[in-house]
């Protein structure tokens, strides 16, 4: 039984196991990482920070690939546009 | 199968000859290996630009721009025509010394342009670093997706009646017959061969492979304007053997920012080279420094096909002297762009179809009829 952390995903509080990565929290709140410049929804594909299909905004800060950072209590991610 | 005109390589040059031969009405086929504008056709940045490294030069990039000026309606919004303008950038007096020269050039060729002191540089591109002497404005430069391109005159080719024929190689090519590697025989009244950095098929063609890295960031909305580019990119697009790189920066509609650029030759590895790579950026991080705190997403590299005089390849090959298999009256070539290829490919196919079909061209032919590279001391392999 994995311990579990909180963090807010587009203004939702997601519950994840402690070492979840941010990419994972998008999954389990069912939110897309960005919209592609055609408006597609977009999540990590390869998980590994090579595809860069996983970008969001973290605490504000842009372009931040998210499969390649550990989820922490009270951060807040959201979608990139 | 026979055919008016059959057509080697669907890159945008190829498409832009296969919509102007459709229609003039010839029966026309285009034979592509592999994906349509999928080679150097995308690996390029697609900057429309009247370039003056030569009178040659200048009359056909500006006589193919007016041509991507009257298509522009037509252009669906995928090809992403935007007339952003190229910002030419003198770091210093002496390179201000080169706008004037620069500026007559286009005065002459009637380009329309304004040179611009320091302080007007640095309010039409702030992120520029300060204290730049100034530079030129050449507002009727534009910038195109080339993939998205190459498809429209391709699709525009193909309901005028061109065939495409895609997924096979071409094994031979002259005298009339083009022979496909599944053993399909096509007969034509002419050959053309618009098969761009690829020698594969035809590999006395007089061009070099010059290698080229590119670098595309995130979206930056606002980040730059124009197409910009630093003066010393002709003298590193004039070096004939040293490895180069220039800065030259192209904001997209979707915010993303194009940085370029560099120039190799012998490279024949399409791999990302690290250390070139990190000369290109810091060249252009010294240019705006601003570009370090972006995120890039991909790096890539193509091959440009450059001639010995700069100047493309268009018209009939002039026999032994450059095809050791002899005269062969049916061989055209539109071939040898170097970075212009995207820039003139809708003047390069007017020009190739006026020859095909006797028409009175537009503007002199001579400089690019491929007969001068009789004249050439041979390619390097």
């Amino acid at each position: 039984m994995h311990e579990e952390m909180a963090l807010f995903v587009n203004g939702r509080r997601v519950a994840v196991p402690q070492g979840a990565m941010v990419s994972s929290a998008f999954l389990i709140a069912g939110d897309p990482c960005r919209i592609s410049t055609g408006g597609e929804p977009r999540t990590a594909m390869c998980g590994m920070g090579t595809c860069f299909e996983c970008r969001a905004v973290v605490d504000g800060m842009p372009h931040t690939r998210t499969c390649q950072l550990p989820c922490r209590p009270g951060m807040k991610v959201e979608t990139a546009g | 199968m026979t055919y008016d005109v059959v057509i080697l390589g669907a890159g945008i040059v190829g498409c832009a000859c296969a919509r102007e031969c459709a229609s003039a009405g010839l029966r026309t086929a285009v034979i592509e290996r592999d994906l349509p504008g999928g080679a150097t056709t995308a690996a390029g940045m697609g900057h429309l630009v009247a370039m003056d490294d030569s009178p040659s030069q200048l009359a056909l990039t500006r006589y193919s721009r007016s041509l991507w000026q009257e298509l522009e309606a037509e252009l669906p919004p995928s090809v992403e025509y935007e007339a952003r303008g190229t910002l030419w950038i003198a770091a210093d007096e002496q390179e201000m010394a080169e706008v004037s020269a620069k500026q007559a050039a286009y005065v002459e060729a009637k380009v329309a342009s304004t040179a611009l002191d320091g302080a007007q540089v640095a309010e039409a591109e702030p992120n520029l670093r300060r204290g730049l002497a100034g530079g030129l404005l050449v507002p009727e430069d534009a910038v195109i997706y080339p993939p998205a391109a190459a498809a429209f005159f391709l699709e525009e080719a193909e309901r005028r009646g061109a065939v495409l024929l895609r997924g096979k190689s071409a094994v031979s090519a002259g005298r009339g017959r083009v022979r496909l590697e599944d053993g399909t025989e096509i007969g034509c009244a002419s050959i053309v061969a618009a098969t761009g950095a690829d020698k594969a098929l035809l590999p006395w063609l007089p061009i070099q492979r010059r290698k080229g890295h590119l670098v595309i960031t995130d979206r930056y909305p606002g980040f730059a304007h124009h197409q910009i580019i630093e003066l010393g990119y002709l003298k590193s697009a004039s070096e004939l053997e040293a490895d180069s790189v220039a800065f030259n920066l192209q904001p997209r509609r979707t915010g993303q920012l194009l940085i370029g650029s560099s120039r190799q030759y012998g490279s024949n590895d399409a791999g990302v080279e690290q250390e070139i790579l990190r000369r290109m950026l810091e060249r252009a991080c010294e240019y705006m420094p601003g570009l370090a705190q972006t995120v890039a997403i991909r790096a890539w590299t193509g091959f440009r096909a450059a001639t010995r005089d700069k100047l493309p390849l268009i018209g009939p090959v002039p026999g032994p002297v450059i095809d050791p298999a002899g005269d062969d009256p049916t061989l055209y070539l539109v071939i040898g762009f170097e970075g212009l290829g995207i820039t003139n490919a809708p003047g390069a196919a007017r020009l190739l179809v006026d020859q095909l079909a006797g028409r009175t061209p537009a503007i002199p032919v001579e400089p690019y009829l491929p007969v001068r590279a009789s004249l050439w001391e041979p390619a390097h392999a």
